[in-house]
């Protein structure tokens, strides 16, 4: 009998504000490589926390194997004892002990009350000789790539559980052919009988590898689907929520092509290693680029490969012409500047003042020997929150008192007050309400009408299309095109980020 | 499928520095690094003042009857580095234990065996409480056991502030117990025979030292020490008892000070508010010169003998000249613990780039 390995029925989870999960139903059958699938806030990783223990639940049931007993795992060991382990991206093992160790660290073979070293080494040769990784498992592991960590943290997953696996992106910090190797391995075990979980932004690797999709999108389940019967446009659409029939309806106005003259900015095959493949890109005098794709496809790699935030290990950048090197001051002298995507951690210092967050970028710029007087720094700040219509108490308000919306315009001031020729703009309107992302869409228009380039990156292909009037398409790691003119429409964009099949 | 190896040896392909790391790995990288240079010191000592008899057993016995405790402080605090932490106040409780003799059997006339037990267990209490500040309520451990560093000396003050040597028949008797030894000695300029020995103090702390290493190595706590130094979150993660561990490290590191203080006793029988001072920073040095690492994880309770040891001959080599000033032993642990600093740098740089 082909008997679920795991049945979740009806989960349902709240965060403060949030609903997490909504009614959600999975189930995962021995042998199969199962994909869940969604965009940030989709529920995918609480889903897994719910299942693994991590998070509570408050509403369904979790079914195991053939007991008729719901279970609540209270633990992720808890969990694993149950059979079921979680691989994350990120490693977590130990660096410094060896490869042997990790995989016995907690539950070590002892004789005489003692750590039985060689037993142990024996067994660890015996799981990595199971999994196909041919190496001395009595070397720390540090000394060993990634790749092979992950596989060793595999091998500590499948030798505490037979049952079912769960992989957290595990192939976000692999090349191609650690990839495949991966596969290899999450093949053999599915034909060993285990039940796989793959967590993956990458639409290549999951119609490579998987069997089945479940689809998650704001907290609720879209579907379970056959890979066979699931065309990529579609699982796209699914993820994103849109019926390409609905897209089509609407269209963006048209902006005029500027792709005229010396480019701003012009990269030619720059690529980062372990991130974005090299790639082209060129952004005209007073224009608005967008840049497309699903979560994780390479749209912020772009922007920090372009200000020097990564250091490219290939291609060259220039600026107006001039190489530049390339790290974050010589891209702001060179007259760049980046709001990042997450504004918490890369934006905002919290404890410092809007006025000391508006004059930050331009004092760096300048250098610290020479401070910009309290008058002046004054003058621009006041400058800028009547420009962007800031609403703060005052200018020496901490930032950390402002709506998230009004943060996000305090950062853009930061970088408008440097006066840069061209500004990144990653999710400059996440989290934040309707009318300031109309405000902050039409600022950009506006600027790009006196001049300044714009690079836009957002996950609304609908807020691009009103704002852009060229948009790259990054699909898994690589820029796979660039939509322009008649091209900028919901659906040719959409079909472009699926990729991988032509246009029905 | 494609065939697994194949593709498997593509990925293991490692740098020339990688082979190299991974030949010369790091515990034993730094302290084969520890060993030979407290070699290559002790043989140009050895050349240098051959008519002193700076080489002989009976003078390499010397260094080590005048530092077993601070082998016991060193090696217990390389073990507290490698869980990630740091105890500075293993010095000021040392002094507070010998207190602790000298008052209560010199004024209160308590048997010294009884002594030995209540101040074991004083130390165990004393790291129980810093242990649980810094396992349980996430306190940095520098503070908490900078506030156990005054705690201690402020305590030893209280006690009594003038100085008490110990006169008891019982711990004068374990005082002067020796381990002679039959081979190794020397005539002196008058014609002497000068036969090598050890005091008891010094069995007590390579006793100690060798239980600690068998611990670090042969036990599940030993190993969950380096796990939880390595990465805290992965050792959660597979399901160690972090906490606990820390716990454990600095119950049993204040047990190890009360010891080293019983120790300390022995090679210099008197209770005094400034003793030993600042030897929780030669502890530190001596752990780092065996090849501790202050980020944790990496480490060897045997390589802080040969960091005692590296700082002794350093002292010899001043005393056996006679005419350098007391300022040169710190100055050259200075350049010495620089060398290794800047050593573990270059060790950290070095595997940062193999990633």
């Amino acid at each position: 009998m082909n008997h679920p390995l795991i049945q979740m029925r009806s989960i349902t989870k709240n965060f403060p504000g949030v609903l997490a999960l909504d009614q959600v139903d999975f189930t995962l059958k021995p042998g199969e490589i199962h994909a869940l699938m969604g965009e940030n806030g989709a529920g995918k990783s609480t889903l897994i926390k719910v299942l693994t223990g991590a998070e509570e639940f408050e509403t369904g049931q979790i079914l195991l194997g053939e007991n008729p007993e719901p279970i609540i795992n209270t633990s992720p060991e808890q969990a694993q004892q149950r059979g079921i382990s979680t691989v994350y991206q990120e490693v977590n093992l130990c660096p410094n002990l060896s490869v042997a160790e990790n995989l016995f660290v907690g539950r070590q073979p002892k004789r005489l009350s003692m750590i039985h070293w060689a037993e142990m080494n024996r067994r660890s040769r015996a799981i990595m000789d199971r999994i196909g990784v041919d190496i001395d498992v009595e070397k720390p592991l540090e000394v060993y790539s990634l790749a092979v960590q992950q596989m060793v943290a595999i091998g500590r997953a499948i030798d505490i559980s037979e049952d079912v696996l769960i992989l957290d992106e595990p192939t976000s910090s692999l090349n191609e052919s650690e990839v495949a190797t991966l596969f290899d391995l999450m093949r053999k075990l599915r034909d060993e009988g285990m039940g796989i979980i793959f967590i993956t932004h990458f639409l290549e690797q999951v119609y490579e590898v998987c069997d089945k999709i479940t689809v998650l999108r704001n907290g609720g389940l879209v579907g379970e689907y056959l890979i066979e019967t699931m065309p990529r446009k579609d699982l796209v659409a699914a993820m994103l929520g849109r019926s390409f029939d609905d897209l089509a309806a609407i269209e963006g106005e048209s902006h005029a092509v500027k792709e005229e003259g010396m480019p701003v900015i012009s990269a030619r095959s720059v690529g980062v290693r372990g991130g974005v493949k090299p790639f082209d890109f060129n952004v005209f005098e007073g224009e608005v680029v967008g840049l497309a794709g699903l979560l994780g496809s390479g749209r912020t790699e772009v922007a920090r490969a372009i200000y020097g935030a990564d250091n490219p290990n290939s291609g060259t950048l220039e600026v107006k012409g001039k190489r530049v090197r390339h790290n974050p001051l010589s891209s702001m002298r060179a007259g760049m500047g980046f709001c990042p995507e997450s504004r918490k951690h890369e934006g905002c210092v919290q404890d410092l003042s809007v006025r000391e967050n508006i004059i930050l970028a331009e004092q760096t710029k300048r250098g610290v020997f020479r401070l910009m007087s309290a008058s002046e720094q004054e003058k621009i700040a006041k400058q800028y929150v009547d420009l962007l219509q800031i609403k703060t108490a005052s200018l020496d308000t901490p930032i950390s008192q402002l709506s998230g919306g009004n943060q996000q315009k305090v950062i853009l001031a930061r970088w408008l007050a440097t006066h840069p020729d061209f500004l990144i703009l990653d999710e400059p309107t996440r989290g934040i309400d309707v009318g300031t992302k109309a405000e902050i869409q039409r600022l950009c228009v506006e600027l790009a009408g006196q001049g300044m380039s714009i690079l836009f990156i957002s996950s609304e292909i609908d807020e691009m299309l009103r704002t852009c009037s060229r948009i790259g398409i990054m699909r898994d790691l690589h820029k796979v095109g660039e939509a322009s003119g008649d091209q900028l429409s919901s659906s040719t964009i959409m079909s472009m980020i699926a990729g991988g099949e032509s246009d029905e | 499928m494609t065939d697994t190896t194949t593709t498997m040896s593509t990925i293991r392909k490692k740098s020339f520095l990688g082979s190299l790391m991974a030949r010369f790995y790091g515990n034993n990288f730094l302290l084969i690094i520890t060993i030979v240079l407290f070699a290559g010191m002790y043989i140009t000592g050895s050349v240098i003042f051959s008519n002193k008899n700076f080489g002989t057993l009976n003078s390499f016995f010397d260094m080590l009857n005048s530092n077993s405790a601070l082998i016991v402080l060193a090696a217990g605090m390389t073990m507290v580095l490698i869980s990630g932490g740091i105890d500075i106040s293993v010095g000021a409780q040392m002094a507070m234990y010998c207190m602790m003799f000298a008052y209560f059997i010199e004024k209160q006339h308590v048997n010294a065996y009884t002594m030995i037990v209540v101040v074991l267990i004083t130390g165990v209490v004393f790291g129980l409480i810093q242990g649980v500040l810094v396992a349980y309520f996430d306190i940095q451990p520098f503070i908490v056991t900078l506030a156990g560093l005054f705690l201690a000396r402020g305590l030893t003050a209280m006690i009594s502030p003038e100085t008490i040597s110990i006169q008891d028949p019982n711990f004068q008797s374990l005082v002067s117990m020796k381990l002679r030894f039959p081979f190794g000695g020397y005539y002196n300029s008058v014609g002497d025979y000068q036969q090598p020995f050890v005091y008891l103090h010094v069995v007590l702390a390579l006793l100690i030292l060798i239980a600690l290493y068998v611990m670090m190595t042969w036990t599940k706590f030993g190993r969950s020490i380096y796990a939880v130094g390595g990465n805290q979150q992965s050792a959660r993660l597979m399901g160690l008892n972090v906490r606990r561990t820390k716990l454990m490290v600095y119950v049993l590191n204040g047990f190890l000070a009360a010891f080293a203080g019983f120790l300390f006793c022995l090679f210099s029988p008197a209770g005094a508010v400034e003793k030993a001072p600042a030897y929780e920073m030669y502890a530190i040095a001596a752990a780092v010169i065996g090849g501790a690492m202050f980020t944790g994880g990496v480490g060897n309770v045997l390589g802080s003998l040969f960091g005692v040891l590296v700082q002794a001959t350093i002292i010899k080599f001043v005393n056996f000249t006679g005419t350098l000033s007391n300022g040169w032993p710190e100055f050259i642990r200075a350049a010495i613990m620089s060398f290794f600093i800047i050593l573990q740098a270059v060790f950290t740089w070095v595997r940062k780039q193999r990633e």
